[in-house]
């Protein structure tokens, strides 16, 4: 009769104490900043690892989203001749949403399932212990780093997302639709708002950029160090990060558009 | 040297990062025609805004001259009263002019012409609306041939609704069928 009770209070306790940990690990890994300003080569190294080697797979998937924009924005707004206007809808489809939403997951997937297979595997192998035997301080030396890489790279990612997304639409619908050239930049030009839908949609991903880097540090660091644990831990980042970066962009869209 | 080549890559992956950024905001949004100056408001009245939105254009002559910047609804005159930005190109010189009680008072002015005409129009049949400013001549010579910053437009045609029109001409066309039938 207990059991079932008992049950869910120590998941809930499990589940908050988890919680309350991410959040001391986040505040532990955001004041290494000073450490790792006087060290920025550790940074340099991790914005490779995180943000380089994602730039190809961001730079494809943008340059196709935005082409099947223009594809799919030409066949719905030639039903009410309003071709002139695909400029705007890539644009604001692509600055508000889906540049840095798909950018993030992406990101996630590419860059965040690494972190947390990289950092649960150096647990495993207990180099995280070995460098606390050298006095070197781990979070210092390895979750900063990666965590400040993961945040500076993904407004860059998103924005060349969203970049090649343009093109890409521009490639289809003036390219092989024959929309017009001029109408296409000068309608986006004056319908879409520098503080409105640029900024926005880098706050955007700096935001998306925090949480996921975060979610995928903090599960490989606190992963159960054997093989399954890794593998488990490294599945979390991914499906976390997807609903954290869906859930949060409901609310930062509400705010910001709503 | 393996060190030198990560870092040259970041540098050119931050590089491409903030070009797109620039690309952004350069290309793709409204930054570029966005001079650093403020603008001057004037004001106009409407009986009837239609689907005026705060950041619609304002033109003059189809070019763009600046946009709406505040739309309110005045409950003592009955009217929706629209404040306009207008680029601060279209400033004017400053000059003293006497107020009511004889003091020289200093008034900026715009290059506007002081009898323009404000108009609710739309573009295309299913778009947007915009106001149009019309400039007219004052044809007394006594008048300040300029408007003046924050000034009101006399001159105003509101908005066409579609629906009052097509009721007008049915109205019209049911009245004309009768008249026909008795001559």
């Amino acid at each position: 009769m207990v059991n079932p009770v008992q049950m869910l209070g120590r998941s809930a306790l499990t589940f908050f104490e988890r919680l309350g940990r991410a959040h001391l690990f986040l505040m532990d890994a955001l004041w290494g900043f000073f450490s790792m300003v006087m060290r920025p080569r550790l940074l340099v190294q991790q914005l490779y690892s995180v943000g380089v080697l994602s730039f190809l797979i961001i730079l494809i998937s943008g340059l196709f989203v935005g082409m099947v924009l223009g594809l799919q924005g030409h066949y719905i707004l030639s039903n009410f001749g309003a071709e002139e206007t695909l400029g705007v809808l890539v644009a604001a489809s692509l600055v508000r949403e889906l540049g840095p939403v798909v950018a993030a997951l992406l990101f996630s997937g590419r860059a965040g399932s690494a972190l947390t297979a990289e950092i649960g595997l150096m647990k495993a192998t207990e180099q995280l212990s070995g460098m606390e035997m050298m006095a070197v301080d781990p979070m210092r030396r390895i979750i900063t780093p990666r965590l400040f890489a993961g945040i500076l790279s993904m407004p860059l990612l998103a924005a060349i997302f969203s970049m090649m997304g343009i093109l890409g639409g521009y490639f289809v619908g003036v390219g092989l639709l024959g929309v017009d050239e001029g109408a296409y930049w000068s309608q986006m030009q004056s319908k879409i708002d520098f503080s409105a839908d640029i900024i926005n949609g880098v706050i955007k991903s700096f935001v998306f950029g925090v949480v996921v880097t975060w979610i995928a540090v903090f599960e490989g660091y606190d992963s159960i160090p054997t093989s399954e644990g890794v593998s488990r831990a490294t599945t979390r980042t991914v499906v976390h990060s997807a609903f954290a970066i869906l859930g949060l962009d409901f609310v930062l869209t509400a705010l910001m558009f709503g | 040297m393996h060190s030198r080549i990560v870092e040259i890559v970041v540098g050119i992956f931050v590089a491409i990062g903030l070009t797109a950024l620039f690309f952004l905001a350069m290309n793709a949004s409204n930054l570029a025609s966005y001079s650093g100056d403020e603008g001057f408001e004037i004001v106009a009245r409407f009986e009837n805004i239609g689907g005026l939105k705060v950041r619609s254009p304002v033109a003059m002559a189809g070019v763009k001259v600046g946009s709406v910047s505040n739309i309110r609804y005045d409950i003592k005159d009955l009217v929706a009263v629209v404040t306009m930005t207008i680029d601060a190109e279209y400033l004017g010189e400053k000059k003293d002019i006497l107020d009511e009680n004889d003091v020289k008072q200093a008034v900026q002015f715009s290059q506007l012409p002081s009898e323009t005409s404000a108009s609710i129009y739309t573009a295309g049949l299913l778009g947007e609306q915009y106001i149009s400013l019309q400039p007219f001549e004052s044809a007394d010579e006594e008048d300040e041939p300029y408007m003046a910053v924050g000034g009101e437009i006399v001159t105003v045609n509101s908005a066409l609704v579609l629906e009052e029109v097509i009721g007008k001409l049915v109205f019209s066309i049911t009245e004309g069928g009768g008249d026909s039938k008795d001559e």
